[in-house]
């Protein structure tokens, strides 16, 4: 007999006030009970909308079903069927367009917490699994895989459990990609992301940190060294600016590199040898989920006044809705319809404010987004101390430039063919933000999946 | 890995360090610099390469002992290995087709200089080399430098070494004396800023080489940026070398002092745990 309840079973959650100040996990998942009674929210469509709405098309119902049963080992192998990292995705993936978005309880009521129950699956096999994954026996050929986010190691992953011998290289001194430098550990705790790749570790991938291909090898000699084809997953680092005046005061940032200072070399934590900026009003450009991040980190850090600044309006801004409650839970305020025009500074230029302009919005754009208009003589000024610009990203020049034939877009994304992330070089495919721009996780890690079969297809008969 | 091959002092505060890292070497080219990590828990900082050997397969870097890292790095002996390493980062110097060059080195910049000075003597390019250091202890790679160059002029604040005066002061006579491609100016910002205030009025292109704060080095954060020709750009990808003409060095130094507070504080602890 389904719950017929029209509410989610509630997150336990660490309490706004307390959680602001430190960086434990925000979300503590839910009990056994919680699990159960949620799942039983499932009504077991036989169409199965939610399928339809995840990018990887894990089999949700029958994982549901699972959980039911209360076979939670069984549920983790339905999805990591389709999907390499539930415990990340459960955490982070923005469900409420995707499986949640489609889910039929959410006609009436809330839909099935599918996104949390994912996370209970992965973390009870987390915690309860002790057997590591086998390593399959070799096939002798070789893969080099560039980048170690969630494109790269779910390519990596794929091939390694065919019986390919990978190499991962990544540029950081640590591996993860935006698991590591980008998501905060309150919101994704590093010891996650960490046994993952132990898992890959114990399938026989090799990670090499500390390599920048492009600088210390190119593909070309990566060819030249064996590699029998390479996966680009290189991602989309490259921050931009708005080119606006008193960019470069002391106390502007990129979302970029407040975050890597946060969540990779851990400068908040009281010993740390890294510094990192500690603003006390402070202004977040941007409305996606890095901006979220940034915002909630800074009002860790201890600032007393937190500001998103966001040209478009509550009902366009693109972050996950759960980001955006905890961020007003926590204190975070939101002026939206707010654009600066300029960052001003003192004779030592550090920063004083920033100039802004308020907003309208017109008509849609070619990709239906309302297009935001200054409102003639709105321009005010914002007291801050304090600007972190997280208005998006874009892939790093270094692969195309040092790479010859490999066709890229105008915005410097390298094309591909959809399904199978075959490039314009023989030999070489792409997948995650080095092809789409900043996207999200669970994108990065379908692309992964979808190359790994179009190089095995490649290699396996060779 | 990163293997601390040989140490030695070149002065009081300035340390060279032989460092294994053959893939490193392989690559690395004069101008382009590299990012260690002294331990596990440690900044991630950037350092020019001062040398390199493919066939040794090993970098050589050196350091002048200023905050937190770079006292870590010099606690380190013979044997021990280095956290992280990676590079080459950056754009190589563009050596070809000069006839001319000054270089001009101020203190521990003449470190990074002579990787540059060297490379061009190795294209038949004629170097002139000026160098400056506040007073004679502080002087490092006089024979290195000498090799290379045609003419060499050792300026020294106080005048224990050399001549007494300025960079510029030597720079100067030369610029009136000869014809020059190009002057390659390394050293303290105000140095830099300086050398190229005098190069402009010879009308002579000169190259600088930029330090600001970095942290990943690969052109994901944006933490190097500068203003160069009124535009944005990156030293870790774009430089670190720039036209000197057109750089903001008011605006770089500002930068630099972004963390000087925490630095400071973390300067003293460690003064102290070393005494202690």
């Amino acid at each position: 007999m389904a719950n017929m309840s029209l509410e989610k079973q509630k997150m336990p959650e660490l309490a706004p006030n307390i959680r602001n100040k430190n960086f434990e996990e925000v979300a503590l998942g839910y009990t056994k009970e919680q699990a159960l009674e949620e799942a039983s929210r499932c009504l077991q469509c036989k169409n199965k909308p939610c399928v339809g709405g995840c990018p990887v098309q894990i089999d949700i119902p029958a994982f549901i079903k699972k959980i039911t049963e209360e076979d939670f080992e069984g549920a983790y192998q339905v999805i990591s069927a389709s999907s390499a990292l539930p415990a990340v995705c459960g955490r982070v993936c923005p469900q409420e367009s995707q499986c949640e978005g489609k889910c039929v309880r959410g006609i009436k009521g809330e839909p099935v917490a599918i996104g949390r129950l994912e996370r209970f699956v992965a973390d009870w096999h987390m915690a309860n699994e002790k057997e590591a994954p086998e390593k399959p026996e070799s096939n002798g050929k070789k893969v080099a895989v560039i980048g170690s986010g969630p494109a790269g190691l779910t390519c990596a992953g794929d091939l390694a459990r065919k019986g390919y011998e990978v190499t991962v290289f990544e540029a950081l001194h640590v591996a993860g990609g935006v698991l590591v430098y980008g998501i905060p550990e309150f919101r994704l705790p590093k010891s996650i992301v960490a046994k993952e790749i132990e898992g890959l570790k114990a399938l026989g991938v090799k990670i090499e940190t500390n390599m920048v291909i492009g600088r210390i090898q190119s593909i070309d000699e990566l060819f030249e060294q064996g590699f029998d084809s390479v996966f680009i997953g290189s991602g989309a680092g490259l921050p931009n600016f708005m080119g606006i005046p008193g960019e470069n005061l002391k106390g502007v940032f990129s979302a970029n590199e407040f975050l890597t200072r946060i969540n990779l070399m851990k400068a908040y934590e009281t010993d740390s040898e890294t510094p990192v900026w500690k603003g006390n009003r402070v202004a977040v450009v941007g409305g996606g989920n890095v901006a979220m991040d940034a915002a909630r980190c800074a009002k860790r850090l201890g600032a007393e006044e937190v500001s998103i600044v966001y040209r478009r309006s509550m009902e366009e801004i693109p972050a996950r809705k759960e980001e955006i409650h905890h961020a007003i839970e926590e204190g975070i305020i939101f002026r939206t319809l707010t654009n600066p025009t300029e960052v001003l500074g003192d004779e030592h230029q550090n920063v004083t404010g920033i100039r802004c302009v308020e907003m309208e919005l017109g008509e849609p754009d070619e990709r239906g987004r309302r297009r935001p208009i200054v409102k003639e003589g709105s321009e005010h000024i914002l007291p801050m101390d304090t600007v972190i610009m997280a208005i998006g990203t874009s892939p790093n020049p270094l692969i195309r430039s040092t790479t010859p034939g490999l066709e890229t877009n105008r915005w410097g994304c390298i094309v591909t063919e959809e399904a199978t992330g075959k490039t314009s070089r023989q030999g070489v495919y792409a997948g995650g933000d080095a092809v789409t721009g900043a996207a999200t996780v669970i994108l990065a890690m379908g692309a992964g999946k979808e190359a790994a079969s179009a190089i095995d297809e490649l290699l396996r008969d060779r | 890995m990163f293997q601390i091959l040989e140490k030695q002092s070149l002065n009081p505060t300035v340390t060279k360090m032989v460092i294994e890292a053959p893939l490193v070497a392989k690559k690395a080219k004069a101008g382009q610099f590299v990012i260690l990590r002294a331990h596990e828990r440690g900044e991630r900082i950037p350092l020019t390469v001062a040398d390199y050997d493919p066939a040794a397969g090993t970098v050589t870097i050196i350091y002048q002992i200023v905050g937190a890292t770079t006292i870590r790095l010099d606690q380190l002996q013979v044997g021990d290995c280095l956290a992280d390493f990676v590079g080459p980062l950056g754009k190589p110097t563009q050596v070809e087709g000069k006839k001319r060059v000054a270089v001009v080195g101020g203190g521990v910049g003449c470190a990074i200089a002579l990787p540059v000075a060297k490379a061009f003597a190795k294209e038949g390019t004629v170097v002139d080399a000026v160098v400056g250091f506040r007073n004679r202890d502080l002087v490092i790679l006089e024979e290195e430098f000498k090799a290379v160059s045609q003419e060499y002029r050792l300026m020294t604040d106080d005048g224990s070494a050399g001549k007494k005066g300025l960079v510029t002061d030597a720079l100067k006579e030369l610029l009136e004396t000869n014809t020059y491609d190009e002057v390659i100016a390394i050293g303290p910002l105000v140095m830099m800023k300086f050398v190229c205030k005098l190069t402009k009025e010879y009308g002579v292109k000169t190259v600088v080489s930029m330090n600001p704060i970095m942290i990943d080095g690969t052109g994901m954060c944006g933490g190097c940026r500068l203003t160069v020709g009124g535009e944005t750009k990156f030293a870790c990808v774009d430089g670190p070398e720039f036209d000197g003409h057109l750089v903001d060095f008011d605006q770089a130094m500002e930068r630099g002092r972004t963390y000087h507070a925490f630095e400071e504080d973390q300067c003293n602890l460690f003064r102290k745990e070393v005494q202690e």
